[in-house]
């Protein structure tokens, strides 16, 4: 089981993979959409690559809610 | 006759002989051949299908090699090396930050890029993964970059065209039919400037299968070098390549006003279709000289100014013949031919855009590269063509032919600024 800062750090690696964000851009009060500019298909790639990294589900209805960075990290921590 | 004149102002293109328009061209001059060998690692289905060709022209420089990497990773292949021409084209025109302070009104610019076969590569992978992996595997830009409108609508993002993007598909006439739309674009009026060409990326095994079939495809394979040979009389079929090319035309007086440097003028541009037979040319070549007609005409040229042809000749049987009876039939005996997929191999939809600006450089430059591996012209062959070396010439005007399976023909005539 990771911990939140584990999760943090997964999430950024992924989020570098696919949109080439820094990985130091990637904090838990950034917006996934606002801040870092990351669009739908996007996002989508994000939930697939976390959910194998993590061994989570995401559903589609869930992903919708998680606006930011900290959304997804807590999401991820409660479900793994 | 036009009332637009239109000039071209950015040359880009990615090919198998050089990463940029500059090599390509010094490529071509030397006489250099881009086809090779492929039954190697990363054309692992060649030995697996036990395939009888084994050789293309693959680029001389991966596209994932310029791109960024995040761009790069969002794209099929085919939109990858139409934004690397396009970049190289838009920067060579001097067109400016595209973001911050662009040389043109968005809305005064289009875009018109075709292709052949469009994504194939991501089609087969993201269907692999599909197969293997189930639906969350598949990636969810699947369509947008398997679509044959996907090369034009990136760079039509890359640089904020609003005036309209447009992905002529007309198979291996795809690259030239899109010029002549860009110079319809132009002439109507609607816009000032039109980043227009063609890109290909499709050498996979299911292509190359279905082309074998076809039975189109050359299988010297002990020779790759000396593989493609237009109007020669051991021409056994064409070479698959793969490429991009990328032309900015502009109305003359928006260049003028801007202080561009022009390259060029495109005259006119001419299209027709055979209504034929859907992979074979009209022996006749009646489809293919109206084409070239309708260039010349257009460009308001009479044939006797056309002084050079820069052929489609794939290097099959059926075609290269049939081509030179369509050019003397619109032309005369005049023109001097040449065959430049003798050294780039067929890149299918950008053949007639990468093909168009090597036309532009020999009416620029004043030489027509030699058409590789010309050792016996085939008696059918009544003109005359340029072998061995390059031969300078000075040119006033020269047209570039293309042709598709389906019957489409295009033809586009250039001339000097």
């Amino acid at each position: 089981m990771a911990d939140n800062k584990e999760i943090l750090a997964g999430l950024a690696e992924i989020v570098d993979e696919v949109a080439g964000i820094d990985a130091a851009e990637v904090s838990a009060d950034k917006s996934f959409v606002d801040d870092l500019d990351i669009d739908s298909l996007s996002m989508v790639e994000i939930a697939v690559q976390a959910e194998d990294k993590f061994g989570v589900k995401i559903p589609d209805d869930q992903l919708a809610e998680l606006k930011t960075v900290g959304d997804a990290v807590d999401y991820i921590a409660k479900n793994q | 006759m036009s009332t637009v004149d239109i000039v071209v102002t950015g040359l880009g293109a990615t090919t198998p002989l050089g990463g940029d328009v500059a090599s390509t061209w010094e490529a071509l001059l030397a006489g250099r051949s881009g086809v090779r060998r492929i039954d190697d690692d990363e054309h692992e289905w060649v030995d697996r299908h036990e395939l009888p060709v084994k050789i293309a022209a693959p680029l001389a420089v991966a596209p994932t090699d310029v791109l960024p990497r995040v761009q790069a990773r969002r794209l099929d292949r085919c939109e990858q090396v139409a934004l690397v021409a396009a970049k190289e084209a838009w920067h060579h025109a001097g067109l400016g930050d595209p973001k911050e302070n662009p040389q043109v009104d968005p809305l005064r610019l289009a875009v018109v890029i075709g292709t052949g076969i469009g994504g194939a590569v991501t089609l087969l992978s993201q269907d692999d993964l599909l197969e293997t992996g189930g639906l969350r595997k598949v990636s969810p830009l699947t369509v947008p970059m398997l679509m044959p409108n996907g090369p034009a609508a990136w760079v039509g993002i890359e640089y904020g065209a609003q005036a309209g993007v447009h992905a002529p598909v007309s198979a291996c006439a795809s690259g030239a039919e899109a010029l002549a739309w860009a110079a319809r674009l132009l002439r109507a009026g609607e816009v000032d400037v039109v980043i227009a060409g063609g890109a290909e990326a499709c050498i996979t095994g299911i292509t190359v299968a279905g082309f074998v079939q076809a039975r189109t495809l050359s299988q010297r394979n002990d020779e790759p070098e000396r593989a493609s040979r237009p109007f020669d009389v051991d021409r056994d079929g064409f070479v698959l390549g793969e490429g991009a090319g990328v032309m900015i035309l502009e109305r003359a007086e928006h260049a003028a006003a801007r202080g561009a440097t022009v390259h060029g003028r495109l005259a006119g541009a001419g299209l027709s279709a055979d209504a034929y037979h859907i992979t074979g040319p009209e022996p006749e070549g009646v489809g293919q000289s109206r084409a070239i007609a309708a260039a010349v005409r257009n460009g308001g040229l009479e044939p006797t100014d056309v002084g050079h042809v820069n052929c489609h000749a794939t290097s099959t049987v059926a075609g290269d013949v049939g081509e030179t009876r369509a050019v003397r039939k619109a032309l005369g005996d005049h023109v001097v031919l040449t065959a430049p997929k003798s050294a780039l191999g067929h890149m299918v939809g950008a053949a007639g855009a990468v093909e168009s600006i090597i036309t532009l450089l020999s009416v620029k430059e004043g030489i027509i590269p030699a058409t590789l591996n010309l050792e016996n012209l085939d008696p059918g062959v009544e003109l005359d063509v340029v072998a061995g070396e390059p031969r300078k010439v000075d040119l006033q005007a020269a047209v570039c032919d293309s042709f598709g399976f389906g019957g489409h023909n295009a033809a586009v005539a250039f001339t000097k600024v």
